[in-house]
C-alpha cells in the first residue's frame, strides 16, 4: 500500500481551490439555512483580508437579524441603534477619517426607522460604506411589512397581502439615494447564483476602495431572500426573489463615479 | 461698591451692546460683573433689555427684580421697569418717543437727548455711547479710561479707529446730562 | 493672570471645549444654546486643533454620532435643550449601555412639549433618575455660573472617561446666555492616535489588532445572566461615582438652622435670598449640589443635627425635593419653593417661602 495518497500530500499550498477567510471567526452563524447575510458577510470578509485592511477596518452592525454581526467578522464593532448606524458611522469617520468605516444594515432598519440618518449621510457623502440587505420583511421580529415589502406580500403585519391604501407603496430607497450629490457609488446586487456573488464581491471592493479615497457615500444593495420570514423553502425564496422582487429592484449600477462637484450648488457669496 | 442696572429699549437700539461695554469696563478695574439679557423671538424688532450687575465682591443673583439704576429708551420699557427702581435710586431716559414722563418722587431723575445728538451728529450709531456717558455722569461708577480699555478689549482690531469716535460719545452725554429732579 | 473675557455660558462652553483637546462635536439647533454651535462654527477648531464640529440632520443622530465617535475613544461631546435631549435619550442609554465617555450639555428650557424656550430646571428628574430605558445614571454637573461653564466642559470629559460614561453639563436659559467674566482653561493639545491608542487602547475600537481580541462595541446581551452581571458591573460603577466623586459647595452653613438646597442659576438667587434672611437675622445657609448625580445625601445629613428644616429651591415642580426627603428621611420638614414656565423666582419669593414654610410652619 506503498502508493496510497496521504491526506498531507493532498493539503498542499497548489492544491488549495478553497479556503476560509481569516477574518471570519469560527464562530457558527446564526442565520437560518438558506438565508442571504451569510454569504454577504463572508463577501464583506474576504474583501477585508484582500485588501488588507482588517486592521483599519471599524463595522457597524444593526437592529435586526445582522444584529450579531459582530459576532463573525474577525474586526473591531459598533452596534448602532435601531436606524442610527449611519449616524454613528458619520461619528466614528469624522474624527477618524483614516479608518475604513462601514454599516451592515437591513430594510427595516435603513429604510424606514433610519431613513433621515441614511440620506443625510449619503448627502453629507461621508465616506463610509453602506451594506443594505433588502430583503423585503423583518426578518429578527418575525415577519412583519417592511417598508420594501412587495405589494400583495402576505407579511405578520400585511396578513393579506401589502396593500396601498393600507400600507402605501415599497420604497425604493436606493433608486432615491442615487439621486443624492453626496453618492459616489450606489449599486443594487444579489447573491443567489455564483455569478451573482462574483459580482456582488466586486461591487463591495469598488465600495471599500472608494471609502479611502475621499470620492462620498459608496451604498452597495443585496437583494436577499428571507426563506424563513417567507415562509419558503431556500430554492422557493431564490425564484420568488428572481420573479418578483427584480422586476421591481432591477440589478445593475446606480451611479458609478464620485460626488458631485460644487460648482453646479455655488451660490454667490453673500456680501457683508 | 455694587451697582445693579437694568438696560431697556428697542432691539436695535443697542442696549445689549452698551451693557457689554459697561460689564467689560468692570473687568477692566477688577470688579465681578454678569451681564442676562432677554431672549427669544421678544428680541427681534421688539423690546430688548439686559440686567448688567457691577460688584467688588461675588455676584449671587444675576437676575434682579430690583434695581439700582434703570436706563430706559422706550416707552414700554419705562411702564415696565419704573416701579422697579429702588428707593433712592437712579432713572435715565431719553425722552424722544415718550409720551408719559416718569412720575417716582423718591428716585433721582435725569435726561439725556441722546436720540436728538446722535442725529445731529449725523451718527446713529453712537447713540448708546451718548446714553452710557449720561449714565456715567449720573454715577461715576467706571473711569473713562476704562471703559476704553474695555473697547479695546471687546472690538475686533479692525473696529478700534472707531474708539475716539465713542468716547468723544462719552463726553457729550457727561456734558449733555439733564437733572429732572 | 490667565485669559479672562467677558462671555456668554453658551459661548464659554464652545471655547472651553476647544482649549480641553476635544475630537469632536455633533449638534442640532434649538434656542436657548445654539451659540454652542455657532460659535464653534466662527471659530474653527478643525483648522486650529483638530477638532471636527459637525451640523447633524437631529439630535436623534447627534447622539448616535457621539456613539460612533466615543467608540473610537475619542472626546466627544454635543449640545442640546430639553425638547432635544429627549431625541437623544435613545443614544444616551446606548452610550450608557456600551459604557462609552462622551459629554452632553442641556441648556434646559421650559416644559413639557416645546413649552418655553425660557430658562428652567424641569430636567432634573430626566437627567438625574436616567431619561432614557434601563438602569443607568449620567454623571450630572451643575454649573451655576459662568466660570463653571468653562471648568466643567474639561471635568466632564474627565469624569466621563474615569468611568466610562456619559457625563451631562445640567444647567439652563440664564446660565447659557449670561455674560460674567470667565477665566478660559489653557489649552490643552488633543490627544494624538497613538496617544489614544496608549490611554484607551484596552476598549476603543481603534482598528483590530493581531494581538488582541477584537473590541465591540455594545449594549446587547442576549443572555439573561451575562446581562445581570452587566447591570451589576454597572451598579459597582454607580456605587464607585457616589464614594469618589460627589461635589457640591457650602455657603454660610456652619452655623445655619434653615438649609436652602439650591443648584444651577437657582442657587445663585437662593444666595441672595440668604444674604437678605441674615440680615433679618435667621440663621439661613445654603448648601448648593455641583454634582446632582451623585447627589450629596451624605452633607445633606450631615447638616440634620444643627438645621430645624430644609427647602429646595427649584425652577420646576419639585423634582430634586425627592432626593433631599430621601436623604433627610423625615427627620425634619423638607419643603420645596418653585416657578415653572420660564419664570425666575426672585429672591424676595424665596425669603418669603422661607419664612412662610419654614419658620412660620
Amino acid at each position: 500500500m506503498e502508493d496510497t495518497l496521504k491526506i498531507e500530500d493532498i493539503i498542499k499550498p497548489e492544491n488549495l481551490v478553497y479556503k476560509k477567510t481569516s477574518v471570519l471567526t469560527d464562530v457558527p452563524m446564526h442565520y437560518c439555512y438558506g438565508c442571504s447575510h451569510g454569504v454577504v458577510h463572508k463577501l464583506v470578509a474576504e474583501v477585508i483580508e484582500e485588501m488588507g485592511i482588517q486592521e483599519d477596518t471599524v463595522g457597524v452592525s444593526p437592529v435586526g437579524c445582522a444584529v450579531l454581526a459582530y459576532n463573525y467578522l474577525d474586526i473591531d464593532w459598533m452596534q448602532a441603534a435601531h436606524g442610527r448606524a449611519p449616524a454613528v458611522a458619520t461619528g466614528y469617520k469624522r474624527v477618524n477619517p483614516e479608518k475604513y468605516v462601514f454599516t451592515y444594515q437591513g430594510d427595516g432598519d435603513l429604510a424606514a426607522i433610519g431613513t433621515a440618518e441614511t440620506m443625510h449621510a449619503v448627502n453629507r457623502g461621508e465616506n463610509i460604506v453602506i451594506i443594505f440587505i433588502n430583503n423585503a420583511i423583518y426578518g429578527m421580529t418575525g415577519g412583519q411589512m417592511a417598508p420594501t415589502t412587495m405589494l400583495g406580500q402576505q407579511t405578520a403585519t400585511s396578513p393579506y397581502g401589502r396593500d396601498i391604501d393600507l400600507n402605501g407603496y415599497p420604497l425604493k430607497i436606493t433608486e432615491l439615494l442615487a439621486q443624492l450629490p453626496g453618492a459616489a457609488y450606489v449599486t443594487r446586487q444579489s447573491v443567489h447564483t455564483p455569478g451573482n456573488v462574483r459580482k456582488c464581491k466586486k461591487a463591495i471592493r469598488k465600495a471599500f476602495e472608494n471609502s479611502a479615497k475621499n470620492i462620498g457615500t459608496s451604498f452597495v444593495e443585496v437583494v436577499s431572500t428571507c426563506n424563513s420570514g417567507w415562509k419558503q423553502t431556500p430554492v422557493e425564496a431564490n425564484e420568488w426573489m428572481e420573479e418578483n422582487m427584480f422586476p421591481f429592484y432591477p440589478l445593475g449600477d446606480l451611479k458609478d463615479g464620485e460626488r458631485e462637484k460644487p460648482d453646479a450648488y455655488l451660490v454667490q457669496k453673500l456680501k457683508k | 461698591m455694587k451697582e445693579e442696572i437694568i438696560i431697556a429699549g428697542f432691539g436695535g437700539q443697542g442696549v445689549l451692546s452698551m451693557g457689554k461695554i459697561l460689564a467689560y469696563s468692570g473687568i477692566m478695574q477688577d470688579q465681578e460683573v454678569s451681564w442676562f439679557p432677554s431672549y427669544g423671538p421678544e428680541m427681534r424688532g421688539g423690546t430688548a433689555n439686559v440686567s448688567v450687575i457691577l460688584s467688588d465682591e461675588r455676584i449671587s443673583s444675576p437676575v434682579l427684580n430690583s434695581f439700582d439704576t434703570a436706563i430706559i429708551l422706550n416707552q414700554q420699557s419705562l411702564d415696565k421697569f419704573e416701579e422697579s427702581v429702588k428707593p433712592g435710586g437712579t432713572l435715565i431716559f431719553d425722552p424722544n418717543g415718550i409720551v408719559k414722563e416718569p412720575s417716582r418722587t423718591d428716585i433721582n431723575i435725569y435726561k439725556i437727548e441722546a436720540t436728538r445728538l446722535a442725529a445731529e451728529q449725523g451718527q446713529p450709531k453712537i447713540f448708546n455711547m451718548i446714553v452710557l456717558g449720561a449714565f456715567l455722569k449720573a454715577k461715576p461708577i467706571v473711569k473713562i479710561e476704562n471703559v476704553k480699555r474695555g473697547l479695546e478689549k471687546s472690538l475686533p482690531e479692525r473696529h478700534h479707529h472707531m474708539i475716539p469716535m465713542n468716547i468723544e460719545a462719552l463726553e457729550l452725554g457727561e456734558k449733555e446730562l439733564v437733572t429732572v429732579r | 493672570m490667565g485669559d479672562i473675557r467677558l462671555m456668554k455660558g453658551n459661548e464659554v462652553i464652545a471655547e472651553a471645549a476647544i482649549r480641553c483637546g476635544c475630537d469632536g462635536y455633533y449638534g442640532y439647533p434649538i434656542t436657548p444654546q445654539s451659540e454652542i454651535m455657532e460659535t464653534l462654527m466662527l471659530r474653527r477648531p478643525w483648522e486650529e486643533t483638530g477638532m471636527v464640529v459637525l451640523q447633524a440632520e437631529s439630535e436623534v443622530a447627534s447622539a448616535n454620532m457621539l456613539f460612533g465617535g466615543a467608540s473610537a475613544g475619542k472626546k466627544v461631546m454635543t449640545s442640546s435643550s430639553s425638547p432635544g435631549i429627549s431625541l437623544m435619550a435613545e443614544g444616551i442609554s446606548y452610550i450608557a449601555g456600551a459604557e462609552l465617555p462622551a459629554l452632553f450639555v442641556n441648556v434646559q428650557r421650559g416644559g413639557p412639549g416645546l413649552g418655553t424656550i425660557q430658562p428652567s430646571q424641569a430636567d432634573y428628574f430626566q437627567a438625574t433618575k436616567g431619561g432614557g430605558h434601563g438602569d443607568y445614571k449620567l454623571i450630572v454637573l451643575a454649573p451655576s455660573s459662568v466660570q463653571e461653564m468653562n471648568d466643567f466642559v474639561d471635568l466632564g470629559f474627565e469624569l466621563a472617561f474615569k468611568y466610562r460614561n456619559p457625563a451631562m453639563i445640567l444647567t439652563d436659559g440664564v446660565i447659557g446666555q449670561m455674560m460674567e467674566k470667565v477665566e478660559l482653561s489653557e489649552f490643552k493639545p488633543r490627544l494624538t492616535n497613538q496617544q489614544v491608542e496608549e490611554t484607551q487602547g484596552n476598549w476603543a475600537a481603534t482598528g483590530k489588532k493581531k494581538n488582541r481580541e477584537r473590541h465591540i462595541l455594545t449594549s446587547l446581551e442576549l443572555q439573561s445572566e451575562k446581562q445581570e452581571l452587566h447591570n451589576q458591573k454597572l451598579q459597582a460603577k454607580y456605587k464607585q461615582m457616589e464614594e469618589e466623586d460627589v461635589r457640591f459647595e457650602l455657603i454660610n452653613c456652619d452655623d445655619a438652622e434653615y438649609i436652602l438646597v439650591a443648584f444651577g442659576v437657582s442657587a445663585r438667587i437662593s444666595q441672595k435670598a440668604v444674604e437678605i434672611l441674615r440680615e433679618k437675622g435667621i440663621k439661613a445657609g445654603l448648601l448648593r449640589p455641583i454634582t446632582l448625580y451623585p447627589f450629596p445625601t451624605k452633607q445633606i445629613q450631615k447638616l440634620i443635627p444643627q438645621a430645624k428644616g430644609f427647602l429646595s429651591v427649584e425652577m420646576n415642580a419639585g423634582q430634586m425635593i425627592e432626593d433631599i426627603k430621601l436623604a433627610v428621611n423625615g427627620k425634619l420638614p423638607v419643603e420645596h419653593f418653585g416657578r415653572m414656565g420660564g419664570i425666575i423666582a426672585t429672591p424676595a419669593e424665596i425669603v418669603e417661602a422661607v419664612e412662610s414654610k419654614l419658620i412660620g410652619g
